[in-house]
């Protein structure tokens, strides 16, 4: 039959048809986009040639944006418009956000997630965070001149899960079909592991400009294991520069109040602050509707207004090691991400910590965008022989509301994800029909000092007497450590519908709005882009059947194949059309025609990773 | 191979107490090598789907395998003994006056060495505990008296929950 092509085992069918997958470090201060290019890992520059897009988004009058270097270059003159750091507002309300005062924003507490008034109205973080996202990705079709298949984008060790649904929802918006989200840390591991060659156990200390991550990676044989992680979801550069600002402040006696003077006081804080990683002393100077700054600062004093904050980063560390329970001179290395880290007072304290000089041998900013394209590209299929494996964690407990303002834990933390666990519940009441749950996330014990996530109630339950019903809800972490929730009355067998009000994030209806509204109406109606999307589908399906005949052809028998063969020729035939209907429902046929060849198919892959132990041990 | 089939099964390895952690290990990055969805990403949602109830399944396994308490705690109920931890508190008074003094040296303790000390005598007393739960899982056969033992060691794992939270005091690594 044409349409079963046989290639090596590994290889794309087609070597044409290799697909454009790229890296995203998505990052507080700086974002960039990253692509496997002749089989190796670069960061895509813009048309200027620079790699680097400062995460800033600024809202123009008549429905202009400007993106990047242009936006961070306004900040001072039109702060209220002009986004910097939004990462640190993802999935976030206005409560949570310390210190805000500080900052430039006209805020918005809205339900959900704090919104920003703009120019264009009100903003969402993930709004602004697509805009970026957006950017990188025609930075990458123009550079390919082709469409982007998918993207890995990164996240903190230590978002939690409003968070990652924040950023995956941006991604959406920004049209970007979203392969994995991974942690930086573990990103960067992957670019530095690599590289060196390394093996063993290793430490990555990830500080940047609004988030703080400490992994610990065990690397051996392409298998990057997650052994425990850390951090802070809101410290940061940022926090460095707010330290120092208010420092020079007082010095001066000077007090802010306009959106301009609190974002221009932070901007000449960070220029000193970096400044002080190649000088003893400079000057920190602003231009101040509250008339001129200018105060000296040496060295030693922002080390000294550093030092709280550094001090927090180390008894991180220090817990993420006891987590694990290992020494500090078990580690092998400390390998230094994120721009923050250029800072010499946090080298020489990590240093000091694990007793050792720490790896700074690669590009701070680049290094996490490179591990992502890494990953991606084997995501998407292309890599030859590529045999990493990420074993990743999730960062903090999943629990559950109990009597009395408790938290029962299901999940612990740092469990290797994909995880799942089943908790069984009862009815307390005769012919009681719903049941509430409010599940939360961290690692204290009072449910007020613990995250919410969501509310949901089972509805359905048959009545029965008290205690004799068993509803089973499981909680399931995906490999993009996302939770979601199921249950089922175990007796009956009762499918509980499930109603989940999420305490944080944006509901399906505002997203779907956000695009509606032209989020991305440079691209086309929305018909157009469901086309293309069921048409990328069907193609991924058709390519990986015949990759699975292929390798696996013989677990069938002939029915089988030909019934097979039929379904895929009638999928690869929906896919020449124009009906994106077609597609899907041709792509459903196919799955439900392929199921129990891919669990044969698994079984094999099962059977033979164990096979090989056995001769590795013989 | 079946996704109900047991840890021990699962992992190609003999259905005893005695395991070697490296070797639970290597089998479970090897298993996943194959199973996680990673593997599956460009294969489609219905492909994803099965990964991910493996790649669960795999990681369950590995869980219990590694942690030799909960291994027993499991072979125990594959053998017909199953704990029953809630319904089933009873424990032999030496036991109970065991546990008690631990808890009033911990209660006495003033210092991270202090506990540091305790803890050290609790783990030796866990070690010696799976020691006998070994031969009577291995080499006796006898789940029920094992089952015992387990819930037992239950106790003592969660004494030294309690000791790890002081020890984080001490350290000043509270949450």
């Amino acid at each position: 039959m044409a349409l079963l092509q046989i290639s090596e085992p590994g290889q794309s069918p087609n070597p044409h048809e290799r697909r454009i997958a790229v890296g995203i470090d998505l990052g507080t201060t700086h974002s960039l986009v990253a692509a496997v290019r002749s089989g190796v890992a670069v960061c895509l520059p813009d048309g200027t040639g620079r790699v680097i897009l400062p995460s800033a988004v600024r809202y123009l009058d008549e429905g202009r944006r400007q993106i990047g270097v242009e936006a961070l270059a306004a900040q001072a003159i039109d702060p209220e418009n002009t986004i910097v750091s939004v990462k640190r507002f993802m999935g976030r309300s206005l409560a949570d956000i310390a210190n805000r005062d500080k900052l430039p924003y006209r805020f918005e507490d809205t339900p959900g997630m704090l919104s920003l008034a703009t120019r264009h109205g009100l903003k969402s973080p993930v709004e602004v965070s697509a805009e970026i996202l957006a950017t990188l990705r025609f930075r990458a079709e123009d550079s390919f001149a082709d469409d982007v298949f998918g993207a890995v984008i990164t996240v903190p060790a230590y978002f939690d899960d409003a968070q990652r649904q924040a950023t995956k929802d941006a991604a959406q918006l920004a049209g970007l079909n979203v392969l994995r989200l991974i942690n930086e840390p573990t990103a960067a591991a992957i670019a530095y592991g690599l590289d060196n060659a390394s093996e063993g156990l290793y430490a990555v200390y990830d500080l940047g400009g609004g988030t703080f991550d400490i992994s610990l990676l065990r690397l051996t044989r392409g298998v990057f294991e997650v052994v425990a992680t850390g951090g802070d979801a809101a410290l940061g550069g940022d926090d460095f520069d707010r330290v120092l600002a208010d420092w020079a402040l007082a010095q001066a006696g000077i007090a802010v109040n306009t959106a301009h003077d609190k974002r221009a006081v932070l901007v000449a804080a960070r220029a000193a602050k970096e400044a002080l990683s190649g000088v003893d002393s400079i000057a920190l100077h602003a231009a101040l509707d509250a008339g001129a700054l200018n105060v000296i600062v040496s060295r030693a004093q922002l080390e000294l207004l550093a030092e709280p904050l550094i001090g927090k980063t180390l008894t991180a560390t220090r817990r993420v090691l006891r987590d694990a329970k290992v020494k500090t001179d078990e580690v092998q290395g400390v390998v230094m991400v994120g721009g923050s880290t250029r800072m010499l007072a946090v080298r020489a304290s990590v240093g000091a910590l694990f007793g050792r000089e720490v790896l700074t041998n690669l590009n701070p900013d680049e290094v996490v965008a490179l591990g992502a394209a890494i990953q991606a590209n084997q995501l998407a299929g292309n890599a030859a022989d590529g045999d990493i494996l990420l074993l990743d964690v999730i960062p903090l407990s999943l629990g559950l509301e109990t009597m009395g303002g408790l938290v029962e834990r299901i999940i612990e933390r740092n469990a290797t994800i994909p995880v799942a666990k089943a908790q069984d519940f009862t009815t307390f009441k005769d012919g009681q029909t719903a049941l509430a749950l409010h599940v939360l996330q961290g690692e204290r014990e009072l449910v007020s000092e613990c995250r919410s996530l969501a509310r949901f109630e089972l509805r359905g339950i048959p009545p029965m007497v008290a205690g004799a019903a068993r509803i089973r809800v499981t909680f399931t972490v995906d490999a993009d450590g996302l939770l979601s929730v199921s249950a089922r009355e175990m007796i009956s067998g009762v499918e509980a519908a499930i109603q989940i009000k999420p305490s944080y994030g944006l509901s399906d209806n505002a997203i779907a709005a956000m695009l509606k509204d032209g989020f991305a109406s440079a691209e086309g109606d929305m018909q157009a882009r469901k086309l293309r999307e069921a048409r990328v589908d069907a193609e991924r399906m058709v390519l990986a059947t015949q990759s699975a005949l292929a390798a696996d052809g013989d677990l069938l028998d002939a029915d089988e194949t030909v019934a097979i063969k039929t379904l895929l020729i009638a999928l690869a035939a929906a896919a020449q059309g124009d009906d994106a209907n077609a597609m899907d429902a041709a792509v459903e046929a196919l799955a439900a025609g392929t199921e129990s060849f891919a669990a044969e198919r698994m079984n094999r892959g099962i059977q033979q990773a164990l096979t090989g132990r056995s001769i590795d041990q013989l | 191979m079946r996704l109900d089939d047991d840890d021990f099964s699962l992992f190609g390895l003999p259905q005893r107490q005695a395991q070697n952690r490296a070797e639970i290990d290597a089998r479970w990055k090897a298993l996943q090598g194959r199973v996680h969805p990673d593997r599956f990403a460009a294969d489609g949602a219905a492909a994803q789907r099965l990964a991910m109830q493996w790649a669960v399944r795999v990681n369950e396994a590995q869980q219990r395998l590694r942690d030799p308490l909960r291994r027993a705690a499991y072979l125990c109920e594959l053998r017909g003994a199953p704990l029953k931890a809630n319904e089933n508190t009873r424990m032999p008074v030496s036991f109970l006056t065991e546990q008690m003094a631990w808890r009033e040296a911990m209660d006495e303790a003033e210092g991270a060495d202090a506990v540091h000390a305790i803890d050290d005598q609790v783990a030796a007393r866990e070690a010696a505990l799976l020691v006998e739960v070994e031969g009577l899982l291995d080499e006796k056969n006898d789940a029920a008296a094992a089952a015992e033992q387990v819930r037992a060691l239950m106790f003592i794992a969660r004494f030294r929950q309690d000791i790890d939270k002081r020890l984080e005091k001490f350290e000043g690594l509270g949450r």
